[in-house]
């Protein structure tokens, strides 16, 4: 018995490691004083550090990326909480529907949501524009809003807003004191997931970013076709410090929204 | 009335931005699956002369003279290499052959007869029956050759359906082997996830909550930066190969990556956490009297964990299960990057065929294939999780 408690433990362990190991293993590269992207490491250096941190290329695909993102991000919250408002305690038919229409960007592969928007804005002249790649993030990002806030919605006593009627509060002032500081939380963790879902995309930057919108991950993803120098082992450190402060917040985030509704 | 009208106006925006710039764009895709524009565009008036003509019937001679004056207009306004490469997807070769014949009749000397004659001393195909069946099956609006394309089916001459030539075979193979990575993630993320959401439920509530966060970090890291650690790992003079030669394990590195082996071990590595994270919140609700009592009443550690534990986890296998599927059906990235040249899914494929080939008719049918599939399993998933199911953590 416990040979097998033994046995279970290591495979768990060995799983957990697998999980982990990828990421951990390109931090040290980053540091690396060679050129190669092996181990053992031949010496310290921040080269690489500075190429990426004082070098045009990379500079460039941060800003990129960081201003899509923002823009993605804005232009779904907007949208997703509006619509997550039209949609809450709805029971026709109609709006189940409507509600498939809103997460159907999220069941669809990329790649298919990347093809057809390049075969539908090109003409239009969107592909290899700033404005393309906001709505093409958009659309892949809105249903990471709506979901979140359409659940805290649902979860808001009805009796909330009545109260406040029956106080004299108007419709609008009820909104803006009672219904939107209890679904703030959940639109922020949208808002989070939203950015992270353009900030990590590559398949459709790969359709519809021009040379002048080349983000991040599509910067790397061209890196990575060839063979890799530890600069790209920088960004990768710099993604993973990014992506963990932003998986910091979330925690927080969730964990403030779980309080609340106790 | 009020509210139905302010409900409307609060979902207009979102409903319209999708509609426009993804239900329409999609449907716009899915279409050019049976859509046939190249050749009717370029070759309109051979078209209007082989109307009633039907193969095997002798062809109509005013067909050659019609072929000739499109072959001229069409090289002008641009539409003849479209409709060359069409109709080379069904007879090999006609493409040069198309546009040599197009420069060969436009430099032709006043007066010359365009007939059967003239096209068959250019090349016999452009004065046969067959090439005029082809285009006359390719005059749109609609066709079912790429849908048959896909199946690695094609219509002969005479319009019956038969197996597409040997070296066009490819696309079963594809779906097949897209299935088969898929299903081969889906089984290693069951292998892996279900011990250790069976860990996540066994100890203290802190413990699990820091090995969740040990789940989740990867799931936030982007994907490049996974893929590119895989990479470290996994290459000849990685990290794994390095360290087993110096234990005197192996003498030889391993081939683990850029092959269907590093596609297996960083997809599965991208999509285990779908996996535990359902998994887990279907095995904590399992209460562990029942286990218990299962015990009290004689029944060994394997018959319990068989007929109690894996029948009351069943639906959050299924339902991540069927999610890690659905999600490696259509993963373009990882394959593209660590897969082997010959080796590549149905993404790939559809994102060559968009931007490379420009066969958009190939790449417009696998998608709606891999949209079938993937809608027709998500809808089981919904159904067998009573609508719980979410892609998202």
């Amino acid at each position: 018995m416990s040979l097998w408690k033994l046995l279970y433990w290591t495979f768990c362990a060995a799983i957990l490691v697998y999980l982990i190991a990828p990421i951990l293993v390109v931090i040290p590269l980053s540091f690396s004083s060679g050129n190669l992207v092996s181990y053992p490491l031949p010496g310290f250096s921040l080269q690489w550090y500075e190429e990426v941190l004082f070098g045009d290329k990379w500079i460039k695909a941060i800003a990129n990326s960081l201003f899509v993102g923002v823009l993605a991000t804005v232009l779904s919250v907007a949208l997703g909480t509006l619509s997550a408002l039209g949609l809450a305690r709805s029971q026709s038919g109609w709006a189940g529907a409507i509600k498939m229409l809103f997460i159907a960007p999220m069941i669809v592969p990329v790649i298919l949501i990347a093809v057809s928007s390049y075969f539908f804005m090109a003409p239009l002249g969107l592909t290899n524009s700033y404005l393309g790649l906001v709505l093409g993030h958009t659309i892949i990002a809105v249903p990471f809003v709506v979901l979140p806030v359409l659940t805290a919605l649902e979860l808001l006593d009805p009796n909330l807003s009545r109260a406040a009627a029956a106080c004299g509060a108007t419709p609008r002032f009820a909104f803006l004191s009672v219904t939107l500081p209890i679904i703030m939380p959940a639109m922020a963790s949208g808002a989070l997931f939203a950015f992270a879902t353009s900030f990590d995309d590559v398949v459709v930057a790969l359709f519809l970013a021009g040379p002048d919108q080349r983000t991040l991950p599509k910067e790397l993803f061209t890196a990575m076709r060839s063979p890799m120098t530890p600069a790209y082992t920088a960004v990768a450190t710099l993604m993973i410090l990014f992506s963990t402060s932003l998986f910091i917040l979330m925690q927080r985030l969730q964990r403030r929204a779980r309080a609340q509704q106790k | 009335m009020q509210k139905v009208r302010h409900r409307l106006l609060l979902l207009a925006p979102l409903a319209a931005f999708l509609l426009v710039f993804f239900a329409g764009p999609m449907a716009g895709l899915l279409s050019k699956s049976v859509r046939e524009v190249e050749v009717p565009r370029a070759l309109p008036r051979t078209i209007e002369a082989l109307e009633g003509w039907h193969y095997g019937a002798p062809l109509p001679p005013a067909v050659f003279t019609e072929f000739a004056s499109d072959l001229v207009i069409a090289r002008e306004n641009g539409t003849l290499a479209h409709a060359a490469r069409r109709l080379n997807y069904e007879i090999p070769g006609l493409r040069t052959t198309i546009m040599r014949a197009s420069k060969k009749v436009g430099a032709a000397p006043e007066g010359t007869r365009f007939d059967s004659a003239f096209f068959a001393e250019l090349d016999p195909n452009l004065a046969s029956p067959e090439f005029f069946a082809v285009v006359q099956r390719a005059r749109g609006p609609v066709s079912g050759f790429y849908l048959l394309s896909a199946l690695d089916l094609q219509r002969g001459f005479n319009g019956d359906i038969g197996w597409a030539p040997e070296e066009y075979r490819i696309y079963i193979d594809v779906l097949f082997r897209t299935l088969l990575i898929s299903g081969s993630v889906t089984l290693g993320c069951i292998l892996l996830g279900f011990p250790l959401a069976h860990l996540l439920t066994s100890v203290s509530e802190k413990t699990a909550d820091w090995l969740i966060v040990l789940v989740l970090l990867p799931f936030w890291t982007s994907l490049l930066v996974r893929t590119a650690g895989w990479v470290v790992l996994l290459q000849r003079e990685g990290l794994i190969n390095k360290t087993l030669i110096d234990l005197g394990f192996l003498a030889e590195p391993l081939d683990l990556i850029y092959n269907r082996t590093g596609v297996l071990i960083s997809m599965t590595h991208v999509l285990l956490p779908f996996m535990i994270l359902p998994l887990y919140g279907v095995l904590k609700g399992i209460p562990p009297l029942y286990m218990k009592a299962a015990a009290s009443l004689g029944a060994g550690p394997i018959t319990r964990f068989f007929w109690v534990y894996l029948p009351l986890a069943a639906p959050g296998l299924v339902a991540g299960g069927l999610m890690v599927f659905i999600q490696a059906l259509g993963y373009y990235i990882t394959p593209a990057l660590v897969g082997g040249a010959s080796d590549q899914m149905l993404s790939f494929f559809v994102a060559n065929y968009t931007t490379d080939t420009g066969n958009w008719g190939m790449a417009a049918t696998l998608g709606l294939i891999m949209l079938i599939l993937t809608l027709v399993l998500y809808a089981i998933a919904q159904r067998l999780s009573g609508g719980r199911t979410q892609l998202a953590g």
